[in-house]
């Protein structure tokens, strides 16, 4: 019981903090973070790996914008607005470009389906007493009589 | 194993693998990626691929077709570009040359900051018509491989020339003397 309300204590503090941590980064975002969040349109890499005039230029704008008090999503929007929403690393959870999250997930549960089921159909092949059932074959009633009477001598 | 689930996952693979077939078909078929450069390579007149876009500075959208009847010089540019610093002086003498006869030139600005695009023109000084596609639609169209690049366009919107990197006088010179020849 005591494990219990430690756990659940433990897993209330961490949401909280990754919380209070995402709050902080929305409202006071470094440069670090928006340049592996958005990409170069040229190169087509994250800004933090690319040195392309283009790159520059936008990590020069990132900076500018946080030094006038821009939130990460407004920074975010004003790239989307110039660049459209290839300039983000992460596709938005809206719109078409849901597909890119949703077809993973789909794709996954349809693997665990496609597995389950065949599975399923293994273990009721091998219940039912088919080919591949695994049960001993059974003896002789005679044979077995002779095998316990050979058996009784060793007792 | 269940025959009928068995024939159910068939018919999935199935159409998995037709529905991307069928993507990839349509990618190449209608993708449009490097299909005017590939076309010009192969010797053929391939027709412009006609984008509406917006005015630099300001102002409403300007589409290629209002340019029909004429030779256009169009010219993908970015303020970051170095070489576009470099040919812009040129491509606004030349225009000024040509001004007032059958021949339009068109910047696009590819791949930018608006404010920048804006800046630029001011600094340089450019008087001819651009148009602003900072998420880069025209790019995979036209099959633009890196800035600056020069397309020049016959009188019935067919690209007949194409330059890579800055362009000399005589190139455009050349490229303008073959858009008003083709007929």
């Amino acid at each position: 019981m005591r494990l219990r309300a430690a756990l659940a204590l433990v897993t209330a503090l961490a949401a909280l903090v990754g919380a209070a941590a995402a709050g902080a980064s929305e409202q006071r975002p470094t440069p670090a973070e928006l340049e592996s969040e958005l990409v170069c349109p040229v190169c087509e890499s994250t800004l933090d790996t690319s040195n392309a005039p283009i790159a520059q230029r936008m990590k020069a704008v990132i900076r500018q914008r946080i030094a006038e008090g821009r939130t990460k999503s407004e920074i975010k929007a004003e790239f989307v607005e110039q660049f459209g929403t290839s300039v983000l690393a992460t596709p938005p959870k809206r719109g078409f470009d849901l597909l890119a999250w949703v077809f993973p997930l789909v794709g996954a549960a349809l693997a665990v389906a496609v597995v389950g089921t065949l599975a399923w159909g293994w273990s009721r092949r091998r219940t039912d007493g088919g080919p591949d059932a695994g049960a001993a074959p059974r003896l002789d009633p005679d044979l077995e009589r002779r095998l316990d009477a050979e058996l009784a001598r060793f007792e | 194993m269940n025959t009928r689930v068995r024939v159910g996952a068939q018919a999935v693979a199935v159409a998995a693998v037709i529905g991307l077939l069928a993507l990839l078909v349509w990618k190449v078929a209608f993708g449009g990626d490097n299909a005017v450069t590939g076309s010009l390579a192969g010797g053929d007149r391939p027709q412009a691929p006609v984008f509406e876009l917006a005015r630099l500075p300001d102002g409403g959208d300007l589409s290629l077709d209002e340019f029909r009847g004429k030779a256009v010089v169009l010219n993908f540019w970015a303020s970051w570009c170095g070489p576009c610093k470099e040919e812009t002086p040129l491509l606004e003498r030349t225009w000024k040359r040509y001004r007032g006869e059958d021949v339009v030139f068109v910047g696009v600005n590819v791949k930018d900051f608006r404010g920048d695009a804006v800046a630029f023109l001011r600094e340089y000084g450019v008087t001819y018509p651009n148009v602003y596609d900072g998420k880069g639609w025209t790019v995979g169209r036209y099959g633009v491989t890196g800035f600056p690049e020069t397309y020049f366009l016959d009188a019935q919107g067919r690209v007949v020339f194409r330059v890579a990197g800055p362009v000399e006088a005589e190139d455009l010179d050349a490229g303008i003397a073959r858009a008003r020849a083709s007929t």
